[in-house]
């Protein structure tokens, strides 16, 4: 009976969107004068950032992209204190197999090159395809890949905070800064290159390197918490 | 080719993206077991993510990236990058639910042993 239901409830969801979205057209221009209209002009012309979607991000959008990173630490903040447990009580992980040592040996040589990888993405977010948010991730798997190979590998949690503190700060710092040199909150106070060069863009690179870098702690606390979460046996 | 198998084709991508979506829901609705709920829920986010990409797409579009490739080719079309840049923020806000909420259900196997909606029983209603 409830799987009638619900398959009735999903059918209509299914034919609703259906119609609505085989209305609207795929690829079609939708808006003569579009909101990205401007954005690419002003992309190219002042910003001088390769990347759309960075500019929007974190200029255009910047106030939202802070309250997304917000919203991140509270989850993160959420999750630690839902799986809150005393000291003592945190040691062995759930996760339990000894790995052989191809493995262990493997996920030594990957980590650096993770990192890096992780590193690159971030940096070049102004100008290629990722930013802030995707190097932070490759960077928390590199550290997924070490937790899962070793055993006893364990990721600091003040480091962690300190990390995630100081690239917070520098985040909204570099807003404060703009809101001081400019007029508004997180506008540009740099000088913003040439196009297609790695030091452009103004304050874009910057607070899209604290992005990751406080991702890549978010990321990998979160990793650490669930990893060492006991179950009841 | 065909020109209206292209048109096909082309609301074939809407297609799939609503079909990803109904499947996650279709999971959350049914499933028994906690994770596969959750497990549903990200599916489902997974398929709105690709609906409003989608939505974004201009016929011969590239990438919206002023790389020196663009700048001196021919090709002068780029498609929207306003959902991308929406999209990537609902990837994060979804990873953070997807923690919440997988954290509350290790609470809350830790509580009562099992992962079986219809055994524990203070969620029935």
């Amino acid at each position: 009976m409830k799987k009638v239901i619900v398959f009735l409830l999903l059918a209509t969801l299914g034919v609703y969107l259906a119609i609505t979205f085989f209305n609207i057209g795929f690829g079609d221009p939708h808006f003569v004068n579009g909101v990205k209209d401007f954005y690419l002009k002003e992309t190219v012309e002042n910003l001088h950032v390769s990347n759309t979607v960075t500019s929007i991000v974190v200029n255009f959008r910047g106030f939202d992209t802070l309250g997304e990173v917000t919203v991140l630490f509270l989850a993160v903040t959420a999750l630690g204190s839902i799986l809150y447990k005393k000291r003592h009580e945190v040691g062995a992980r759930s996760v339990l197999f000894s790995s052989s040592s191809v493995v262990t040996a493997g996920s030594k040589l990957l980590f650096p090159a993770v990192i890096l990888l992780g590193v690159y993405v971030f940096i070049h977010g102004h100008l290629s395809p990722g930013g802030g948010f995707q190097g932070g991730v490759i960077i928390a798997t590199g550290f997924l890949l070490m937790l899962l190979a070793y055993e006893n590998y364990s990721v600091s949690h003040t480091w962690l905070s300190i990390v995630e503190s100081l690239a917070g700060i520098t985040f909204a710092g570099v807003g404060l800064l703009g809101f001081m040199n400019g007029g508004t909150f997180l506008q540009n106070f740099l000088p913003t290159g040439v196009l297609n060069n790695l030091f452009s863009g103004g304050v874009i690179p910057i607070i899209y390197i604290a992005v990751g870098f406080k991702v890549a702690a978010e990321l990998t606390g979160v990793i650490y918490t669930v990893l060492h979460e006991k179950g009841v046996k | 080719m065909d020109s209206s198998l292209f048109q096909l084709l082309d609301y074939g991508v809407y297609g799939t993206a609503i079909l990803v979506m109904l499947i996650g829901l279709y999971g959350a609705l049914v499933k028994k077991s906690l994770l596969k709920v959750v497990i549903g829920l990200s599916v489902m986010e997974s398929g709105l993510n690709l609906l409003i990409v989608a939505l974004g797409y201009l016929k011969g579009g590239t990438a919206p990236i002023f790389s020196d490739g663009f700048l001196n080719g021919t090709n002068k079309v780029m498609v929207d990058p306003v959902p991308q840049a929406l999209v990537l923020t609902a990837i994060v806000i979804g990873f953070g639910v997807t923690a919440v909420a997988l954290s509350l259900v290790i609470r809350l196997y830790r509580h009562h042993g099992t992962l079986n909606i219809d055994e524990i029983k203070n969620l029935k209603w």
